[in-house]
């Protein structure tokens, strides 16, 4: 489970980080993507991998936290997917704009 | 906790929230009703940073307001934390907005949709990374920042600002990346968000979780660095500030501070007094920022590349003199952020009515003009002949050397005050004590005069090109609303240095606070609830 995360997490970082160092806008957003992939995933597993544990707590009875998943990192996610979501999305307007106004989709306006 | 309770911290973050919120439901043509609610959020945001100033410098017990947001018990709930520091940061950034905001109005808010929206919420961004106590939501703050600053860089349009602007975008959003790993590996090591808890517990750390701790710490440390623009991550930083809109590009003067400040609050809360982000790196960092500047400033060939060079020039003292971490340096060095940030803040505005005539933004600007001003744009032009301002040149000039005064550090004024603070505190009686090395000592001190040669070279040579000796006469067509704004700051800069006592007293004591962690863990670890809450006893 461990092995199977961190081999996801590196290859998604990985692809990432090449793409958005590559001179094509397209490229660009592809590799943000695929970053924020990552770093969620990242965030996920900072709470420790469970499988089949709750993460919502019962409050009528005591409660044996060994029993649950941490749910922390699952709301910082949640908080995460949908900011870099909102982001994207201005990111890919300005894209366009840039696009539409040099005629051109190499980050710097201008063919080299 | 103070006699009563601490609602009012929470207000600098509603009231922009709040304002920018109901602009929406405006069209952009009416521009009145949109220009009134800015004046009344910042005017407001002005008075409640002035209270909590108030509260927590001449309040009799308490040295900090905590918010417990939720009424949640201390270490659970995200708190908002209003200290010195941060009240002192929240009265800066409304002080600024409101002369940017009253440039804005004479020209640029009609050159786009939503200025005055995204300008409330970049205030809310600002102000909400000021106050959070928990890093998340730090975080969230950081972002509302950025999207909001994303649309006011490229506030007017035209080629000239996407190709800087997508850089700028770019860049943050890796940043904010690497904040998130950063924020996910310290929640993995400490366990908790708060940044008291996660002070409080770093020193006990066991095992795979000290690492852990330091490369996220690392990692946040790398993001406040690039948004503070420090020398190899702030390449960025020149091209977007100086295409940047005059007023967008003054309140961006405070979006590099929130990076010191967000640096400053956390690496003198942890144990070792900045040793967990590199006080020494931090200090390096900072001098090649000085240096790089410098450089920059006298390669510039327009005022406005400049001015953005001066932010870095800001940036980079302020850097090399919080690495030496010691009280009385910060306590300087807290001055000079006053000073620098006020006085480039004014200097982008003033840099854009002398170089509007030959701006190549102009033009695009004018087609925008027409796009979105309307017919309404026409009778309010009418009615502005009438307010050109007389002797223009004479105000813009006088205007110039004063500002000069201040980025040069020459006396009387406030720059002067804000090096001579510096340089006794590392070189003047008591600098024995330090616990710096020496050559440090003797490469600041250096690097801070020559800065200053530097920058009295660039400006001379701008002030003979543009005032003394101009190549073709130069007639400003400036209005009364476009150098109230200027007059503003050169006012408060000169309220900075008539007033130096109080104000040096107030950031010794704030240096005070920032170098005894312990009051902060206190202050929010020792926070009550406000009565009734459920299953409490009243």
């Amino acid at each position: 489970m461990e092995l199977v995360i961190a081999i996801a997490i590196g290859t998604l970082a990985g692809s990432g980080i090449w793409l958005v160092l590559r001179p094509r806008t397209y490229q660009l957003v592809i590799g943000l993507a695929l970053l924020s992939y990552a770093v969620n995933l990242f965030i996920f597993s900072m709470g420790r991998l469970r499988i089949n544990a709750a993460p919502v707590l019962d409050g009528a009875q005591h409660v044996d936290p060994t029993a649950y998943t941490d749910p922390l990192p699952q709301a910082l996610v949640l908080t995460a997917i949908v900011i870099g979501f909102a982001t994207t999305a201005l990111f890919l307007v300005v894209l366009i704009v840039s696009r539409g106004l040099t005629g051109t989709d190499h980050v710097d306006g201008r063919e080299h | 906790m103070g006699s009563a309770p601490a609602h009012i911290t929470i207000a600098p973050i509603l009231i922009p929230l709040l304002a920018g919120a109901l602009m929406l439901f405006f069209e952009d043509r009416e521009r009145r009703i949109k220009t009134a609610l800015s004046f009344i959020s910042i005017v407001s945001l002005l008075v409640v940073a002035a209270l909590i100033l108030r509260r927590v410098h001449n309040g009799d017990e308490t040295l900090a307001l905590v918010y417990l947001i939720g009424n949640w018990p201390a270490p659970i709930a995200i708190n908002l934390y209003a200290d010195r520091l941060s009240a002192i940061m929240l009265a800066t950034t409304a002080a600024l907005a409101l002369p940017a905001m009253l440039f804005a109005t004479e020209r640029w808010d009609k050159a786009g949709p939503h200025l005055h929206s995204m300008f409330q919420f970049l205030l809310v961004g600002i102000n909400g990374a000021f106050l959070t106590g928990d890093l998340f939501n730090l975080f969230v703050f950081f972002e509302v920042m950025l999207a909001a600053s994303y649309g006011l860089i490229l506030h007017g349009g035209g080629a000239v600002r996407v190709r800087p602007g997508l850089h700028y975008i770019a860049i943050n959003l890796v940043a904010s990346l690497f904040f998130l790993i950063g924020a996910a590996l310290v929640f993995g090591s400490v366990g908790s968000l708060n940044l008291a808890e996660i002070a409080l517990r770093a020193g006990s750390l066991e095992g795979f979780a000290r690492p852990a701790l330091h490369t996220g710490l690392a990692l946040l440390g790398l993001v406040f660095l690039i948004k503070a623009g420090m020398w190899p991550l702030g390449h960025w930083l020149v091209p977007a500030y100086s295409v940047a809109a005059g007023p967008v590009a003054a309140i961006f003067t405070v979006l590099s501070k929130v990076g010191i400040y967000s640096l400053l609050r956390l690496a003198l809360l942890l144990p070792g007094d900045g040793a967990a982000f590199g006080a020494a790196v931090i200090f390096i960092g900072g001098a090649a920022t000085l240096i790089f500047a410098s450089i920059g400033i006298l390669a510039s060939q327009s005022m406005k590349r400049a001015c953005a060079y001066f932010v870095l020039l800001s940036s980079g003292t302020l850097l090399a003199t919080f690495g030496l971490s010691q009280p009385s340096t910060t306590a300087a060095a807290l001055y000079y952020l006053l000073s620098s940030t006020f006085a480039v803040g004014a200097f982008f505005m003033l840099v854009e009515l002398l170089e509007r005539e030959q701006d190549t933004a102009s033009d695009v600007l004018a087609v925008t003009l027409e796009a979105y001003g309307g017919g309404e744009a026409e009778t309010e032009a009418d009615a502005e002949v009438g307010k050109i301002m007389p002797s223009a040149l004479a105000v813009l000039a006088i205007g110039f050397g004063l500002l000069s005064l201040v980025l040069i550090g020459l006396p009387p004024l406030s720059g002067f005050l804000a090096k001579f603070a510096i340089l006794t505190g590392i070189i003047g009686p008591g600098a024995e004590n330090l616990t710096v090395k020496a050559p440090i000592i003797v490469t600041l001190a250096v690097l801070l005069v020559l800065s200053g040669v530097v920058a009295l070279v660039a400006l001379l040579r701008m002030g003979i090109r543009t005032f003394w000796a101009p190549v073709e006469a130069l007639t400003p067509r400036v209005t009364v609303t476009e150098t109230a704004p200027i007059l503003f700051l050169l006012g408060l800069l000169v309220a900075l240095a008539i007033f130096a006592g109080p104000v040096m007293d107030l950031m010794v004591a704030t240096a005070a606070d920032l170098h005894d962690p312990s009051r902060y863990l206190k202050a929010v670890l020792g926070a009550e609830r406000v009565p009734p809450y459920a299953g409490g006893t009243p």
